[in-house]
């Protein structure tokens, strides 16, 4: 099967418009007989939903937690990017396109990318009508801060609380849906499998995660809209419900999966802390802005900070490798997140890490507290040299900035940052790879669609900062609710989709059958430890840097663990009750497949490209190297086991920007 | 350390439930209370008893799927934090700690610390939002400026995570606080004027139909919760819905 992106023709600027006018459209009275579902309520679901059901479809949208508003989307703290040049600062649609293909690493695809910057001042608009507190400043109009990758101010934001917000929009315009019945809400579902009915996406089976009754529903057309796979490293900045279920059993059933191996590791989170630790937490981007990140000089120091005989902040300025601005002058600490998560390792690696483990890097504020003193202090008129009073009012700028942020950090880690410098450390965050689609987001199944994170098309082999929530948005609110009306104008004379067919039956015994060997294994381990196991391996063998030798030995490690893991897991309870540790079990039988195909994938990529760092493929200083002949994009057709997935290629082809070395210098 | 904790068991929505003593040791003080909760589990899975069902997602304080009431306080001892970020430090070796699940009628018992909240959803289905379509014709974000403090107060009461801490809080089992934040959050805006006596009519008489008590200013409400929403968007509120009751 060859891929067909299925991108339109023209200069790239007209490309979406032209498009929008030339596809197929469903008129308002056909609508109401067409149902759509749609698997996940984050940014990217929520949003769809919404605006599917405010067009006049029948909308059936499933989530696992207990409230469409819980998706993780809500922990996104930094902001979301437009290209709204507000601050005059030479922003523009080409710009954000520019920077997102180049932070990308040039492995993403041209035009989608340029939509997505097209669309995105439109969310704004659409966001701050719905209600989205933005910050603004004293003169009432939107305020906008800089992430990494980048040389504009584009970023929109509400406090360290930016998802919350946009996800609190989404939620309330589906709850006005939900209101009117356009929207029949199911919480606590988890999607188990889709259903194909001649070639076409017909349907979903669902557990009840209260009372564990399997259900089956059908609908025209199925959106996938289910984040990110991130927990295949067990330890990661997503929530403990994340997982791949919905996308892997998708391409299980022929949706073929894209660049498995392109994770964002993220270079501000707090360091782990012990083997009972369930999850990482992160520490907003944005800190960047007013944050320098440093780690001593000389190794003397470092293990008098490890024995707690030095107090980083009575080290000299000489005495601190503020490592960032050394290497990359002209964006310093503000340095994509894949380059800082690297630059971040290979001190620590060389020895020079600042904790008891030696995983940890300095993120200091001292100076960004003076600075910002000193500046309240010529506004008010005070004495610019009281070196306590421009350390109050600095610490009051930070406060209102990043206190939220601060107060996280303090809580968890039981120090003040306003005293002395935060302990980082990069952790598995986002998955760029994802669910293959074409430029209308349908996958390779006919009438199923996969949005947001879940999808792989706009962040290439690296996420800049900020521009999750976009793409999750614009998905949602402005590209899929016109091209879905391109497929669905073909099933106006359809009418409703029986669910009582030979392939719906299919479907629900084979998720039978996985729970009930699950159930019934009585094995002697717990889904916890196959999951830490798991993750031990996918950290240590395909994370931040990878190898042939190690990559290789993660194949087989992870296909015996998962031999194991059917033989000997327990899952104690029945299938018809609230039973967690059952969900949790066969969200970890698809990582332990999942996790095999991303090693398999970062095995072929014989490059390093953005979050894919080769050893074998460096610069002499230590910077990733791309080679022209990976410019492609590696989409996985599902053939039985992970081992026998089969390659297809789409070819990236740049017309409207010159591939070049990507430089931070 | 080592712990005596007394955990909320029950079945289902249908059994009577009781307290049931664990002991649990070696606890570290760098846990969060969830974490501790997992460690107990993974004994009681391979010990062959059945785990303890709470809820919980996110564990960084914000998507408010946790909820525990610990010691008699939602959330437990610390204060602006909700339970995943509640770290074992607050504890001293040797305690008793009683773990039950928030308690209204409004929030029944799924099972043992779980609890449906979905009222909370049919609440704001009733009104939380602004009625605007999806388009890319919306004016521009820019074209109303409001006024610094306005939106920051409005971001204020946006911040609630609808965890449901205000209502296991209260003696009268009352939703006021996490209702008078979403009302508070439109009525601050301008784009939420148009619909502002509608909103708040129908999402109180929701709160109402849901079995949710009346407030007595107590404010025990304020004192827990998780993320600071302060007792004036009660009074808020009530102003707004007098205004909209007097419109009529």
């Amino acid at each position: 099967m060859a891929l067909d992106s299925k991108t339109p023709e023209g200069p790239l600027a007209e490309k979406w418009t032209n498009h929008k006018n030339k596809i197929d459209l469903v008129n308002p009275a056909n609508k109401r007989h067409i149902d759509v579902i749609v698997v996940g309520t984050g940014l990217a679901g929520g949003s769809a939903a919404a605006t599917l059901a405010e067009l006049g479809y029948n909308v059936k949208a499933f989530c696992f937690q207990d409230s469409p508003r819980r998706a993780h989307s809500i922990a996104a703290q930094g902001g979301i990017n437009a290209a709204k040049n507000y601050q005059g600062d030479g922003d523009s649609t080409y710009r954000l396109f520019y920077d997102t293909v180049k932070g990308g690493d040039y492995r993403s695809r041209e035009e989608n990318v340029y939509r997505l910057a097209e669309v995105s001042a439109n969310i704004i608009d659409q966001c701050v009508a719905q209600g989205v507190p933005f910050a603004r400043d004293y003169g009432g109009l939107l305020d906008n801060r800089s992430f990494g990758g980048v040389l504009v101010s584009r970023t929109f934001y509400a406090k360290g609380q930016t998802g919350q917000q946009l996800l609190l929009g989404a939620y309330s315009a589906m709850n006005r849906q939900i209101g009117r019945g356009k929207i029949k809400m199911y919480n606590r579902h988890e999607m188990l499998d889709v259903v194909i009915v001649n070639g076409k996406a017909r349907g979903i089976i669902t557990r009840n995660l209260v009372n564990g009754k399997i259900e089956r529903h059908s609908a025209h057309a199925v959106v996938l809209g289910t984040g990110g796979y991130g927990n295949v490293f067990f330890l990661s900045t997503n929530a403990m419900g994340s997982n791949v279920t919905a996308a892997w059993k998708a391409h299980k059933r022929g949706a073929f999966f894209a660049n498995p191996c392109y994770t964002q590791i993220h270079p501000t989170c707090i360091p782990v802390s012990g083997d009972h630790q369930s999850k990482l937490t992160l520490m907003s981007e944005s800190l960047r802005n007013d944050g320098r990140i440093w780690v001593p000089k000389k190794k003397e120091d470092v293990m008098a900070i490890r024995e707690g005989k030095l107090k980083p902040t009575d080290l000299a300025e000489e005495d601190r490798d503020y490592y960032l601005e050394r290497r990359y002058p002209a964006f310093g600490n503000l340095v994509p997140r894949d380059v800082a998560s690297r630059a971040a390792k290979e001190r620590c690696d060389a020895g020079f890490g600042v904790n008891a483990t030696g995983e940890a890097v300095y993120l200091d504020f001292a100076a960004a507290i003076e600075r910002y003193g000193k500046e309240q202090a010529h506004i008010k008129g005070l004495d610019e040299d009281d070196a306590d009073l421009v350390k109050k009012l600095g610490k009051d700028v930070v406060k209102a900035k990043y206190g939220n942020l601060f107060q996280m950090y303090e809580k968890i880690v039981d120090q003040n940052p306003y005293e002395t410098p935060m302990m980082i450390y990069p952790a598995v965050h986002y998955t760029m790879g994802g669910i293959w689609v074409d430029y209308n987001l349908m996958t390779t199944v006919p009438g199923l669609y996969c949005i947001g994170e879940a999808n792989f098309s706009d962040h290439g082999a690296n996420r800049l900062g900020a521009s999750a929530l976009m793409q999750g948005l614009a998905d949602g609110y402005f590209v899929l609710p016109y091209t879905i009306g391109d497929y669905l104008s073909d099933d106006i004379r359809t009418g409703p989709i029986s669910t009582d067919s030979p392939e719906f039956e299919a479907a629900e015994k084979n998720v039978t059958e996985i729970i009930n060997k699950l159930v019934n294994n009585k094995g002697s381990h717990t889904v916890d430890y196959f999951h830490k196991k798991l993750g031990k391996i996918m950290w240590n063998k395909c994370g931040m840097s990878r190898n042939e030798t190690d990559l290789k030995s993660a194949i087989s490690e992870i296909a015996e663990l998962r031999k194991a893991f059917w033989e000997d897991v327990k899952v104690p309870g029945t299938a018809d009750e609230f039973n967690e540790e059952l969900a949790k079990a066969m969200r970890v039988a698809d990582f332990l497949e999942l996790g095999e195909l991303f090693a398999k994938d970062a095995l072929h990529r014989e490059e390093s490209a953005g979050g894919h760092f080769r050893e074998e493929h460096q610069t002499e200083e230590g910077e990733a190297k791309r080679r022209k002949e990976f410019q492609f994009v590696s989409a996985w057709e599902y053939k039985g086991e992970p081992k026998d997935a089969e390659l297809h290629k789409e070819d990236l082809v740049y017309e409207n920007i010159k591939v070049k070395e990507r430089s931070y210098k | 350390m080592n712990l005596t904790l007394k955990i909320w068991r029950q079945k289902n929505a249908s059994d009577k439930g009781k307290l049931v003593d664990y002991l649990i040791n070696d606890v570290s003080p760098d846990m969060s209370f969830l974490e501790m909760l997992d460690v107990l589990n993974d004994k009681l899975i391979t010990d062959g008893d059945e785990p303890v069902a709470f809820d919980h997602d996110c564990r960084e304080g914000i998507c408010g799927m946790c909820s525990l009431y610990i010691n008699g306080e939602a959330h437990g001892p610390d204060r602006g934090v909700t339970t995943c970020q509640l770290h074992m430090r607050k504890f001293t070796d040797g305690d008793t700690i009683y773990i039950e699940p928030f308690r209204a009628k409004a929030f029944p018992v799924i099972k043992d610390l779980v609890v449906d909240r979905s009222a909370f959803d049919r609440i704001q289905h009733a009104g939380g939002f602004i009625s605007v379509n999806t388009s890319g014709n919306t004016q521009d974000a820019n074209s109303i400026p409001i006024s610094k403090h306005a939106a920051d107060e409005a971001m204020d009461a946006a911040t609630c995570i609808g965890c449901g801490a205000c209502v296991a809080s209260c003696k009268n089992s009352s939703a006021m606080l996490f209702v008078g934040a979403k009302v508070s959050q439109y009525a601050l805006l301008p784009q939420g004027q148009v619909e502002a006596a509608d909103r708040v009519l129908n999402m109180v008489k929701q709160m109402d139909e849901e079995g949710f008590g009346n407030c007595t200013n107590t404010g025990a409400c304020e004192i827990e919760c998780p993320k600071g929403i302060s007792l004036e968007n009660i009074a808020r509120m009530n102003t707004e819905y007098l205004k909209a009751s007097l419109k009529g």
